[in-house]
C-alpha cells in the first residue's frame, strides 16, 4: 500500500515534564520525519494538546497511531487524514520594501488578508493566519521583493464536527484489512 | 513516618518481590541503608550489567517481574545493555536507579546522568522521583506497565533527597489506573471467524509459535489446537519449548539458521498462523519473496506490530491466550497427513548432512556436545545461552519440550547475557538443574560474575563452547568476507584456571567420549562446575540464510557423500 501524503495527528497528552521527549524521540527513532508539531495548553487541565504534520503512507500511519498510543503519557490520538477539520498555521514574514515599493506589497498583502504589524524605513512585517497552501503563496510572491526573515508556527487543527472531541480514550484501529 | 528508602523497599515487597540484583553506590545508599531491614534478598553481582541481566533470566523462568537496583552515573549506564535487551524480548523488569538529590539536578554534579534521557528509548516507560510522597505509587504503577499487556523493562530514577526524606506513607489495594495506558486488547468475533475459515479451508497450513505463547502461558492450548486442527508447528527461537520439540508435529526451528524443510515448509505454505511473534528480519529473510503464497494470520498483543514486516489478511489483536481459546471454538478438526508427508520429503538428505550423524572420527563437534547434554538430562535441563554459533547449535540440537527452559537474548543478541541471565534463572527456580552454554567470546564479556556464584553459593553448571574464535562473525567472515579473518581469533585465560580461582570447579573436555563423564561429573557436583569444551574450531552453522537471502536460499552443509568437504 502507496498512498503518501502529508498527515495532520491531534494528540492529547499528560501535561508532564518530558512528554514531548517521548512523542519526538519515539519519531526520530521510528525514522519518521516530522514535518511539523505544535504543543500548547487545552480547556482541560493537565492535559495539552499536539498538532503533529507528517508525511506517512497508510500502513504507517496506523503504525504511528498504534505506537503513540503506547506512550504512556499519551491519552488520544486522531489522524485527521480523511476526517473534516480545520488547520491553521501562523507565520510572521518580514519583507525589504522601501516607501516606493510599500503600497505595491501592501496590495499584494491585501489579497492574502495577511496584517501589517510593523512598518520601517526598509522593511515590514506581514502577519498572516491560514493553510500551509495560504501562507506558501504570500511567501512566494513577496519572494520577489526580497524576505529578510520568516518564521512559521506549524499548523493546529480541530475536527469540525461537534462532539468529536468528547473525552474518550480511544483504542487504536487494530484490524488489519 | 518512614523514610523514602524504607518506602522503597515496603512497595518492593508488597509487590511481591523476592530477590533483587544490585550494586551499590554515593546516590543509592539510603536505599542500602534500609535493605538491611527489609527481607528482600539482594544479589550483589560484580557489575551492572550483571544485574539487568540477572533480573531478565528471574523474569523469563518466573514469569515476575525482575528487579535490579544500581546507582546514579555509571551504575546506572551499565545497567543499560541489560535493559536494551530485555526491552526487546519484551522482558519484564524494574530498574530501580539513585539520582544526584534534585536540588543538583542538571548541574553536571558528581555522578549525574540523565538516565531517564538515556533509557528512554529502551524502555517501556520511566520515571524520576523526586518527592517522597511519590514513591509508593511510583513503583506500583511501575510494576504495573512492566508485567500488563506487551511487558518490558521500566526503570525508576530516585533521587538521593526523595530516599533520605520522610512522610506518611500511603498504601492503595485498588487496581492501578493510569489515565493514557490501556495495555488490553481482545480481538474481535468477526476477525476470529475470518481466521478460523481461512483455518479450515487451508490445505498446506504452518503454525509459527513465538515468545508469545511462552509469555502469555499459552502451551497447553497451542497443544489443544494443533491436537484438533492437526496443523504442524514451526518455533522462532524465544518460541522454542512453546511447543513440545520431540512431538511428531513440531517441525523445529525457522529462520536464519532454522531447519531447512522448516524454512521450506513456510514457503511452500498456504497459510500462516503466526502466534505471538513479530516477523523478525531473522524469521523472514528478504520480504517480498517470504512465504508468497500464504495468506497470514497475524495474532499478537501488540498492534503496533500488524502489517510491520509482513502484510496480515487477518489480524487478531490480543492476548494469544484469549485469541487460541476463541478459535479453538471455531475451527474444524482436521489433519493434513498429504502435506505433512510432503514436509517430510524437504527433509531430504538432511539427515546424511547432518554432523550428528555424520562417520565419527573422534573430532569433538559443538552439536555433539548439545545432543550429548540433551541426551544425558533427557531434555529437561534449563538451558540459558549467550550469543553466536553455540547459540543456534543449542537451538538445533536441544529438544525443548517445556515452556522456560530456553532462555536466550533474541532481539538484541546480548553477549554476555549468559552467566548472569542463568544466575537470575537459578534463583527463580532453584530445583531446576540449570545450564549455561556460552562461546569462549561471550563468556568472558560477563565472567566476572563467577565471583558471583561463588559468594551466593548457588549451583550452575557452565559450558564453555570454546572454538578459539569469536565463531559466528568467523563464520560471516568465512562465507561472506572471502575468509578473511579480521579480529575473530581469539586468546583465551585458562578457563579451568579461571573456574579454580573463585574456589569453583572446572573441567576440560577435547574428545567426543568425554562428553558424557564431564557431564555426569558436574551434574553429581555439589557446587557450580564449569566444564571448557575444545570444539572444532572452524565448524560453521548450517543451514543459512544469508541477510537479505530469500528463505528457501540455504547454505546448506556439504554432504559428505556427494559433495567434497568444502564445497558449498
Ligand atoms: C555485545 C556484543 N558484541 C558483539 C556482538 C557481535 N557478535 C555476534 S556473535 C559474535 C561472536 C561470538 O563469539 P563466541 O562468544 O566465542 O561464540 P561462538 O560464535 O564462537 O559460538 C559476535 C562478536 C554481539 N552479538 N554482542
Ligand atoms: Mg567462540
Amino acid at each position: 500500500m502507496t498512498n503518501t501524503r502529508l498527515r495532520t495527528y491531534i494528540m492529547h497528552v499528560e501535561d508532564l515534564p518530558g512528554v514531548l521527549n517521548r512523542v519526538t524521540s519515539l519519531f526520530r527513532r521510528r525514522g519518521y520525519n516530522i514535518d511539523s508539531l505544535t504543543v500548547g495548553r487545552t480547556e482541560v487541565p493537565a492535559v495539552s494538546r499536539m498538532t503533529i504534520v507528517m508525511e506517512a503512507d497508510d500502513d504507517a500511519a496506523r503504525r504511528i497511531e498504534a505506537n503513540l498510543y503506547k506512550l504512556v503519557n499519551v491519552l488520544k490520538v486522531e489522524d485527521t487524514t480523511r476526517r473534516p477539520c480545520v488547520t491553521r498555521e501562523l507565520a510572521l514574514i518580514k519583507v525589504r520594501a522601501d516607501q516606493a515599493r510599500r503600497a505595491h506589497v501592501l496590495q499584494l498583502a491585501e489579497v492574502f488578508r495577511a496584517r501589517v504589524i510593523d512598518i520601517a524605513p526598509e522593511a515590514m512585517i506581514f502577519e498572516i493566519t491560514g493553510t500551509r497552501d495560504k501562507i506558501e503563496g504570500l511567501a512566494g510572491v513577496l519572494a520577489e521583493y526580497g524576505i529578510v526573515e520568516m518564521v512559521r508556527t506549524g499548523a493546529v487543527a480541530m475536527l469540525r464536527s461537534a462532539g468529536a472531541e468528547a473525552e474518550v480514550q480511544e483504542q487504536p484501529r487494530t484490524s488489519a484489512a | 513516618m518512614r523514610t523514602g528508602a524504607q518506602i522503597l523497599w515496603e512497595a518492593l515487597h508488597r509487590e511481591g518481590v523476592e530477590v533483587v540484583f544490585g550494586y551499590p553506590g554515593g546516590a543509592i545508599m539510603p536505599a542500602y541503608d534500609a535493605l538491611l531491614e527489609s527481607p528482600i534478598r539482594h544479589v550483589l553481582v560484580r557489575h551492572e550489567q550483571g544485574a539487568s541481566h540477572m533480573a531478565d533470566g528471574y523474569a523469563r523462568v518466573s514469569g515476575k517481574v525482575g528487579v535490579a537496583i544500581a546507582t546514579s552515573g555509571p551504575g546506572a549506564t551499565n545497567l543499560v545493555t541489560g535493559i536494551a535487551t530485555a526491552m526487546l524480548d519484551s522482558v519484564p523488569l524494574v530498574c530501580i536507579t539513585g539520582q544526584v538529590s534534585s536540588k543538583f539536578i542538571g548541574s553536571d554534579a558528581f555522578q549525574e546522568t540523565d538516565i531517564t534521557g538515556v533509557t528512554l528509548p529502551i524502555t517501556k516507560h520511566n520515571y524520576l522521583v523526586t518527592n517522597v510522597d511519590d514513591i509508593a505509587k511510583t513503583i506500583r504503577e511501575a510494576f504495573y506497565v512492566a508485567r500488563s499487556g506487551r511487558p518490558g523493562p521500566v526503570l525508576v530514577d530516585i533521587t538521593k533527597d526523595a530516599q533520605q526524606a520522610s512522610t506518611v506513607p500511603v498504601w492503595s489495594d485498588e487496581p492501578v489506573r493510569m489515565r493514557g495506558y490501556r495495555p488490553e486488547h481482545r480481538a474481535g468475533s468477526e476477525d476470529l471467524s475470518r481466521a478460523a475459515e481461512l483455518i479450515d479451508r487451508a490445505k498446506r497450513p504452518v503454525i509459527l509459535a513465538g515468545h508469545g505463547i511462552v509469555k502469555a502461558e499459552a502451551s497447553k492450548l497451542l497443544r489443544a489446537f494443533v491436537d484438533k486442527t492437526g496443523i504442524p508447528v514451526a518455533s522462532t527461537l524465544l518460541g522454542l519449548g512453546g511447543f513440545p520439540a520431540t512431538d511428531p508435529l513440531a517441525l523445529g526451528m525457522m529462520g536464519m539458521h532454522g531447519e531447512s524443510w522448516v524454512n521450506h515448509a513456510i514457503q511452500e505454505a498456504d497459510l500462516l498462523i503466526a502466534l505471538g511473534m513479530r516477523f523478525d528480519d531473522r524469521v523472514t529473510g528478504k520480504l517480498d519473496t517470504y512465504a508468497v503464497n500464504a495468506k497470514k494470520i497475524h495474532c499478537e498483543l501488540d498492534p503496533a506490530e500488524i502489517n510491520k514486516n509482513v502484510r496480515a489478511d487477518v489480524a487478531l489483536v490480543g492476548d494469544v491466550r484469549d485469541t487460541l481459546e476463541s478459535l479453538l471454538g471455531l475451527v474444524a478438526r482436521n489433519d493434513h497427513g498429504s502435506w505433512l508427508a510432503r514436509i517430510s520429503d524437504y527433509k531430504g538428505d538432511s539427515a546424511v548432512r547432518d554432523i550428528q550423524t555424520m562417520p565419527h572420527d573422534g573430532r569433538l563437534f559443538a552439536a555433539h556436545v548439545m545432543h550429548d547434554l540433551w541426551r544425558i538430562t533427557e531434555g529437561k535441563a534449563l538451558v540459558v545461552t549467550d550469543v553466536g554459533q553455540h547459540q543456534m547449535w543449542e537451538a538445533q540440537y536441544y529438544k525443548h519440550d517445556h515452556p522456560r527452559k530456553l532462555v536466550t537474548s533474541g532481539g538484541l543478541g546480548t553477549m554476555g547475557f549468559a552467566l548472569p541471565a542463568a544466575i537470575g534463572a537459578k534463583f527463580a527456580s532453584p530445583k531446576d538443574e540449570v545450564w549455561v552454554i556460552a562461546g569462549d567470546g561471550g563468556f568472558q564479556m560477563t565472567a566476572c560474575e563467577l565471583a558471583t556464584i561463588a559468594q551466593e553459593g548457588i549451583k550452575l553448571h557452565i559450558a564453555i563452547i570454546n572454538n578459539g574464535y569469536l565463531g559466528m562473525v568467523r563464520q560471516w567472515q568465512q562465507f561472506f568476507y572471502n575468509g578473511r579473518y579480521s579480529a575473530t581469533p581469539l586468546k583465551s585465560p585458562d578457563f579451568v584456571k579461571l573456574a579454580d580461582a573463585h574456589g569453583l570447579d572446572g573441567l576440560r573436555v577435547t574428545k567426543r567420549d568425554e562428553v558424557e563423564w564431564a557431564v555426569e561429573r558436574a551434574r553429581a557436583s555439589e557446587g557450580t562446575v564449569l566444564i571448557d569444551f575444545r570444539v572444532e574450531q572452524e565448524d560453521s552453522v548450517y543451514p543459512m540464510v544469508p541477510s537479505g537471502a530469500a528463505l528457501h536460499d540455504m547454505i546448506r552443509r556439504p554432504n559428505p557423500i556427494v559433495e567434497t568437504a568444502g564445497d558449498e
